[in-house]
């Protein structure tokens, strides 16, 4: 449903981005995820046609955003970074207008707009002047606009910013609940948004893809590297020195649980050790406690990625 | 063309929903009935709507520029621009919607002033020819200037500065002609004809025309051939936006 291709931005000198490449299947929720200034807002205004990239390509519904604009654009909807919104309008109104603007006939547009005030709960001020709602409203307001003519495609950048946390988690519904029928991507700096609402993420960082996989998998595979954290009963500076000896093993970090200790195990991740250490653990007398394997969480990969740390 | 309606009708509302379309149209309507009143009441007066007209055209000078700063500028500056170029809609409905909707309120404004020429009728015998003729040309210069004070306002998200920008230009517009008085006495031939160019090029000489009660079919041409520019120009321009 999205296609997009060697994209790259040049804003003058400035590279904004460089050879993004990804696709997303119908149905699909991708997170794009990166910090201030990586990119995301550019990737997808390229995406919506807003402006062209200097070079690469991008389709959405199989139609290229360039050439055959309209069509492309026919797909889409599109919550942008700031959200647009005339201050004049009441929500009525304004929801009114985007779905016409859309195409959608007069009795199309009372039924959406009546249904998308719901979905987006703004029943209460479905009257009031834009200018007067909050922040957290005025989101939902561009939420609202975004879904009104039930797009194919929807882009959304940061849609949950600035809403309170009870109305993210029904907005992150929301966005699963769509994700069946359209295609999603999603710009967020929210690491567990990411887990939970997107089946894969693209982690982009000063312009450049750096990782792109399911969640659950970039820990694993991404990652570089991969943990084990084991609780043992033994002397602590042994211990750490026979773990560490382990073929495979880079790192082991122990930490005092009172009567136990909790060792963190890193190794090449190339290679299952479970089995490995605890067989040596067992082998040598020392009371196992526990083992479990653990992948990197969705924030540690995130701050190796971009910050190049090596892991 | 639905969408340009949709526009238009869109715009036409936030003209009456700010105070803009109200506060321009007072201004308009307060200077053009103070010089109509002196000028009628002079001994000997005529009764003809040729003051009215040389008038109209100074004051249409910044009530144009006025009516079309908002049109682009707020957009960029709202952000809304960013959901008009991303919905299925071409950028020339876009632009003719917002020209339609600020023609539309230029003729409400202008419709008042009939008022003017009632007092006309009601006091004494004016010709009726050169008063549609009047309004033909005044209606067709500010068509013209309308699609100026749009591409001005399609250059920035700054209102004052569409505003700047616009009454620059059509003041260029406005008095291109004064330069036929620059070279002296007997001037080059390449010098005449530059003059000639330029002063055609003027606004003002074509409304001459019209308020004696003469439609000459050049001047009507030069009306539209400007509209058609700066319409073409404001798309232009929106595409150039999306390339910066
Ligand atoms: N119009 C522009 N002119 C020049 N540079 C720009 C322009 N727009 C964006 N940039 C630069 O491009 C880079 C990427 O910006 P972008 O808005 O895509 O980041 P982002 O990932 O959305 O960041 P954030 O999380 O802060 O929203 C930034 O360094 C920004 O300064
Ligand atoms: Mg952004």
């Amino acid at each position: 449903m999205i296609e997009a291709k060697g994209l790259t931005k040049h804003y003058g000198n400035f590279i904004a981005i460089e050879d993004v490449t990804f696709k997303a299947e119908k149905g699909e929720i991708l997170g794009l995820l990166g910090p201030n200034g990586a990119g995301k807002t550019t990737t997808m205004r390229i995406l919506t046609g807003y402006i062209p990239a200097t070079s690469g390509d991008a389709k959405v519904g199989g139609y290229d955003i360039l050439t055959q604009s309209l069509e492309a654009r026919r797909h889409l909807g599109y919550l942008p970074e700031t959200v647009p919104l005339y201050t004049d309008m009441t929500v009525r109104e304004y929801l009114g207008f985007a779905g016409k603007l859309h195409g959608l006939t007069n009795a199309k547009v009372a039924k959406r707009s009546g249904q998308v005030i719901d979905t987006c709960r703004l029943g209460e001020y479905r009257d009031t002047i834009i200018g007067k709602l909050s922040k957290g409203f005025r989101q939902r307001v561009g939420i609202a606009q975004a879904i009104i003519h039930e797009p194919d495609v929807l882009i959304l950048d940061e849609p949950t910013i600035g809403i309170d946390p009870r109305q993210v988690v029904e907005t992150r519904n929301l966005i699963k609940e769509l994700g069946g029928e359209h295609t999603v991507i999603l710009s967020t700096h929210i690491l567990p948004e990411v887990s939970m609402v997107c089946g894969r993420v693209i982690i982009i960082n000063e312009g450049r893809v750096v990782a792109m996989d399911r969640p659950e998998n970039l820990s694993d595979r991404l990652g570089g590297a991969s943990r084990i954290v084991m609780d043992v009963r033994g002397p602590d500076r042994e211990i750490v020195q026979t773990l560490s000896k382990v073929e495979g093993v880079k790192t082991v970090n122990s930490e005092d649980l009172g009567g136990r200790q909790r060792y963190t195990v890193d190794f090449r991740p190339n290679k299952d050790l479970r089995e490995d250490l605890a067989r040596l653990v067992v082998n040598r007398g020392w009371g196992l406690l526990a083992l479990q394997p653990q992948g990197f969480s969705l924030e540690e990969i995130f701050l190796k990625l971009t910050t190049k740390e090596e892991i | 063309m639905r969408n340009t309606i949709l526009i238009t009708a869109k715009e036409f509302r936030s003209y009456f929903t700010s105070p803009i379309a109200y506060v321009v149209t007072a201004v308009f309507l307060a200077l053009t009935g103070f010089f109509f009143a002196v000028s009628v009441t002079r001994p000997l007066a005529d009764a003809s709507m040729r003051d009215f007209v040389s008038i109209s055209q100074f004051i249409l000078w910044f009530i144009i520029p006025a009516l079309t700063m908002r049109l682009f500028a707020e957009e960029q500056k709202l952000g809304t621009l960013e959901m008009l170029l991303t919905a299925p809609v071409r950028d020339i409905e876009v632009v003719l919607g917002k020209y339609l909707a600020s023609l539309g309120v230029l003729l409400a404004m202008l419709l008042p002033t009939a008022y003017f020429v009632a007092l006309l009728f009601w006091f004494g015998t004016p010709d009726t020819g050169p008063i549609l003729s009047a309004y033909i040309g005044l209606v067709l210069m500010g068509a013209a200037l309308l699609t100026l004070g749009l591409f001005a306002s399609s250059l920035s998200s700054n209102q004052i500065i569409a505003f700047v920008v616009g009454a620059g230009i059509i003041l260029v517009l406005l008095f291109a002609d004064a330069v036929a008085g620059l070279p002296g006495a007997d001037p080059p031939l390449f010098v005449q004809r530059l003059v000639a160019v330029i002063q055609y090029a003027s606004i003002r000489t074509h409304l001459i025309d019209f308020s004696r009660g003469v439609i000459d079919t050049r001047d009507v041409i030069y009306y539209a051939v400007l509209t058609v520019v700066g319409l073409f120009l404001t798309v232009r321009s929106l595409e150039t936006r999306r390339w910066r």
